[in-house]
C-alpha cells in the first residue's frame, strides 16, 4: 500500500471533516484580511468596477474546490494512493483504478460542484430579486414541483430513465404556474412568495398522499430521491449540467446589472427607463431554469440554495456579477464538501448529501449570523 | 362521485367566501361582526353542528338515529353504535382539542412575530415532534400511539425552546426577524436528521409515514387525556393574553411607550404557544394550515382586535379541523385521507385568494 493512502475508515472520516472545517475557516479568514479595495477596468467603451475582495475570495474558493476534488479522488471505501488517483483522473486512461476513478468518483465530484453552482446562483437571484433572505427555490415550491412528478414515477414503479426529464418539467411547470397566479397588473415580490408558499403546500400534500398510499419498498426509493443524493452520478449528468450552466450562468451574469436596477424599487427603475416586468421575467426564468436543471439531476437538495447565497452576502456584500460567480463557486464547494462528508462520516453507510447540507449548513449559518450581528 | 364534487366545491368555495369577506372589509369600515353575543352564539352553534356531522359521517354509513342512540341510549351489540362510541366520539374530541390549540397558537404567533405568515410551524414545533417520534421509533422501537404522545409533546416543546433561545442572543432579545430565522434553521437541521433516519431504516419509514401525514384517527386517547389540563391552562392563558398582544401588535416602540414589558409578554406568549402547539402535535401530528388560516379568517370577520380574534379562533379552529377530517373520511371511502393532507391541500387555494384579493399587511 502506498504511503499516502489513507487506510482506516475512522481516520478518513475525521480527516475529511477536519479538512472541511479547516477550509471553511480559511475562507472566512481570507475574507477578514482583505481590504475592500476596488479597481476600475476600462476597455474601449466597456468599463467595469472590480472588487479585489471578490476576486481573491473567488480564487480562494477555486483552490478549495481543487483541494477537495483531490481528496474526493483519494478517499473512499477502496483507498487509492494519491499519485495514482490523480494520474488516473488526469492522463492515465487504462490504469488499475480506471473504473473506480473515472466511472464512480470523478463524475460524482464534478456533478456535485456543478449542481452546487446551479443551486447557489439560483438562490442568489431569487433572494436578491424578492429582497428577502428567506426565499429559495425550495420554499416557493419549485423543488416540490419537480418532486411531485419524480415521486409519482418512483412510487408507481415507472422507469427511472425519464426521471430527470419529468423532474425538470415539473419544476418548470410549477414556476410558470406561480408566475401566472401572482400576475396582477405586474408581479409583486411579496405576492410571488406567498403564492409560491401556497403552491408548495398543495404539492407537499400530494407527495404525502403518494407516500402513504404506495408499498414501502417503492416509497423508500422516493424518499431517497427527495432527500437529494449524488449516488450514481455519471458523466452524462455532468455533461447536462455543464451545458446548462454554460448557457445560464453567463445570462445571469449579464442580467445582474438589470437586477441591481430592480433593487432600487419599481418607481426608480421605471424612471431610469428600465422595462421592469421584462427584466423580472428574464431573471425569474433564468433562476428557475438553474434550479430545475440541478433538481432534475441530483434531487431537491434544498439547503444549498438558501444558505450559500446568505453566506456569500455576509462575506462579500450584495449582488454584482462578481458576487454571482463567487456565490456559484461557494455553492460548488459547499455541495462537494457536504457530499464527501455524507459518504465518509458513517462509512460504509452513505448518507444522502441533502442531510449533511442541512446539518452542517445550519450551524454554519447561525455562526455567520452571530458574527455579522457582532460586527454591526 | 357526488361526494367528490361536493368536497371540491367546498374546498373552492371556502376561499372565495373568505376572499369576499376580506375584500368587503377593505371597502367598508368596521368589522363584519360587531354584535359579539350574536357572533359567539353562531360560532357555538357551528361547533355543535360540526360535532354532529363528525359523529354521523364516516366510512361506515349510519343514520342520524343510530348516532343519537350511540350517545344517549347505548346498545353495545349494534355495530353502528360501537363505531360511533368507540371510534368517532374520541376522534371528535381529539379534533376539537387539536383544532382549538392550533388556531389559538396561530393567532398568538401572528401577534408576537407580527408576520402574516406566522404559523406555529415556523417555531419548529412540527419538525421537533417529527424528530422525536422518528428517533423513538428508530432507537427505542416505540410503535404504539400511546408512546408517541409524550415524544411528540416534548419534541415539539424542545424544538421551540431551542428556537427561542437562539433568537434570544444578541441585541433586542427575541425580535420577530430573529425568531423566524432561527425557526427556519432549526427546522432544517432537525429535518435533515429525521430524513436520514427515515432513509436508513425501512421499518422506521414504514411506521412513521402515517404519523407524519397528520391524523386524528386511532391515537392514544388515554395518554392524551393527561394532556387536557395543559390544554385548558394554555387556552385560558391565551385568551387572557389578548390585551397584551393587541398592544404588542402596535409595534415595539409604542408598546414600550405604553409601559408594556415586551420581553415578559413575548416569553409568556411563547410558553403558551409551546404548550398549545406541543399538545396539538401530540394529538394530531403535523397538521398544516389551521394555525395559519383561522386567525386570518377570523380577522376578516371581527377586525384586528386580538381579544376577539383569539376567542373566535378558539371556536372556529375545531370546526375547520373536524370539517377537514370528515372530508378526508368521505373522499376515498372505504379508506380515508389523513386530515393533514386535506388541510394542506385546501391551504393553497385559500392562501392564493388571500394574496390576490386582500391586503395581508394588516396584522
Amino acid at each position: 500500500m502506498h504511503y499516502l493512502a489513507i487506510t482506516t475508515p475512522t481516520l478518513q472520516r475525521s480527516l475529511t471533516v477536519l479538512v472541511g472545517i479547516f477550509l471553511t475557516i480559511f475562507l472566512i479568514r481570507l475574507a477578514d484580511h482583505i481590504q475592500p479595495r476596488q479597481y476600475t477596468f476600462r476597455w474601449q467603451n466597456i468599463s467595469s468596477r472590480i472588487q479585489l475582495r471578490v476576486v481573491w475570495l473567488s480564487l480562494g474558493a477555486t483552490i478549495v474546490i481543487i483541494v477537495l476534488t483531490g481528496i474526493g479522488l483519494i478517499v473512499g471505501d477502496y483507498p487509492i494512493p494519491a499519485s495514482e488517483a490523480i494520474a488516473t483522473a488526469l492522463w492515465e486512461r487504462n490504469g488499475e483504478y480506471d473504473f473506480i476513478i473515472n466511472s464512480l468518483r470523478f463524475p460524482r465530484i464534478v456533478v456535485a460542484i456543478l449542481a452546487g453552482m446551479c443551486f447557489a446562483s439560483s438562490g442568489l437571484i431569487f433572494q436578491s430579486l424578492i429582497n428577502n433572505p428567506l426565499v429559495s427555490p425550495d420554499i416557493i415550491g419549485i423543488n416540490s414541483g419537480a418532486a411531485v412528478l419524480a415521486v409519482a414515477i418512483l412510487a408507481a414503479g415507472g422507469s427511472t430513465e425519464h426521471l430527470p426529464w419529468a423532474a425538470f418539467l415539473g419544476a418548470l411547470l410549477t414556476a410558470a404556474l406561480i408566475y401566472l397566479l401572482s400576475w396582477k397588473k405586474g408581479i409583486s415580490a411579496t405576492r410571488l412568495v406567498l403564492v409560491g408558499i401556497g403552491i408548495n403546500s398543495v404539492l407537499g400534500a400530494i407527495i404525502t398522499f403518494i407516500t402513504i398510499k404506495y408499498p414501502i419498498e417503492r416509497v423508500v426509493a422516493a424518499a431517497r430521491w427527495q432527500a437529494g443524493t449524488l449516488f450514481g452520478a455519471s458523466w452524462d449528468d455532468a455533461r447536462t449540467l455543464a451545458i446548462g450552466l454554460l448557457i445560464l450562468l453567463p445570462s445571469a451574469f449579464f442580467l445582474t446589472t438589470r437586477l441591481k436596477i430592480l433593487q432600487l424599487g419599481d418607481e426608480t427603475a421605471i424612471t431610469i427607463g428600465s422595462k421592469i416586468e421584462r427584466d423580472r421575467l428574464a431573471l425569474l426564468a433564468v433562476a428557475s431554469l438553474l434550479a430545475a436543471l440541478a433538481v432534475s439531476v441530483v434531487g431537491p437538495l434544498g439547503f444549498v440554495a438558501l444558505i450559500v447565497p446568505q453566506a456569500a452576502r455576509l462575506l462579500v456584500g450584495s449582488i454584482t456579477g462578481g458576487v454571482l460567480i463567487f456565490t456559484a463557486l461557494l455553492g460548488g464547494f459547499f455541495l462537494l464538501g457536504a457530499d464527501l462528508i455524507a459518504q465518509r462520516l458513517f462509512a460504509p453507510v452513505m448518507l444522502p448529501a441533502g442531510v449533511i447540507t442541512a446539518t452542517f449548513g445550519g450551524p454554519y449559518f447561525l455562526y455567520l449570523l452571530a458574527r455579522y450581528n457582532r460586527a454591526n | 362521485m357526488i361526494t367528490i364534487a361536493l368536497i371540491f366545491s367546498a374546498i373552492t368555495i371556502t376561499p372565495i367566501l373568505a376572499g369576499f369577506l376580506s375584500s368587503r372589509r377593505e371597502k367598508e369600515a368596521g368589522p363584519f361582526i360587531s354584535n359579539h353575543v350574536f357572533g359567539l352564539t353562531f360560532s357555538l352553534i357551528l361547533v355543535v353542528v360540526t360535532i354532529l356531522i363528525s359523529l354521523r359521517f364516516g366510512s361506515l354509513q349510519i343514520t342520524w338515529g343510530t348516532a343519537w342512540n350511540a350517545i344517549f341510549d347505548y346498545d353495545p351489540t349494534n355495530q353502528g353504535q360501537i363505531v360511533v362510541r368507540e371510534l368517532r366520539l374520541p376522534r371528535t374530541f381529539l379534533g376539537l382539542a387539536a383544532g382549538s390549540c392550533l388556531a389559538v397558537a396561530g393567532a398568538l404567533t401572528q401577534g408576537i412575530t407580527r408576520n402574516p405568515l406566522g404559523a406555529p410551524g415556523i417555531l419548529g414545533v412540527n419538525a421537533g415532534a417529527a424528530f422525536a417520534i422518528v428517533t423513538a421509533i428508530y432507537a427505542a422501537d416505540i410503535v404504539t400511539p400511546e408512546g408517541y404522545v409524550w415524544f411528540a409533546f416534548f419534541g415539539a416543546a424542545g424544538a421551540s425552546i431551542l428556537v427561542y433561545s437562539i433568537a434570544q442572543f444578541g441585541n433586542g432579545g427575541a425580535t420577530p426577524v430573529k425568531l423566524v430565522l432561527a425557526g427556519v434553521v432549526v427546522t432544517a437541521l432537525l429535518g435533515g436528521w429525521t430524513t436520514s433516519l427515515l432513509i436508513l431504516d425501512l421499518e422506521t419509514l414504514d411506521e412513521a409515514r402515517f404519523w407524519l401525514a397528520g391524523s386524528i384517527a386511532s391515537r392514544g386517547t388515554d395518554e392524551i387525556a393527561l394532556l387536557f389540563p395543559i390544554i385548558i391552562i394554555g387556552l385560558l392563558l391565551g385568551v387572557a393574553l389578548g390585551k397584551q398582544i393587541n398592544i404588542l401588535s402596535l409595534g415595539e416602540d409604542i408598546a414600550k411607550a405604553l409601559g408594556q414589558r415586551i420581553a415578559l409578554i413575548r416569553i409568556v406568549a411563547g410558553i403558551v404557544i409551546i404548550l398549545l402547539c406541543g399538545s396539538a402535535v401530540a394529538i394530531a401530528g403535523p397538521v398544516a394550515f389551521v394555525g395559519l388560516a383561522i386567525p386570518h379568517m377570523v380577522r376578516s370577520l371581527v377586525g384586528p382586535d386580538y381579544r376577539w380574534i383569539i376567542i373566535y379562533s378558539l371556536f372556529l379552529g375545531p370546526c375547520l379541523l373536524l370539517g377537514a377530517d370528515v372530508i378526508g373520511r368521505l373522499v376515498v371511502r372505504p379508506t380515508e385521507l389523513q386530515v393533514g393532507i386535506v388541510t394542506a391541500a385546501a391551504g393553497a387555494p385559500f392562501l392564493i385568494y388571500l394574496v390576490r384579493f386582500t391586503k395581508l399587511s394588516d396584522v
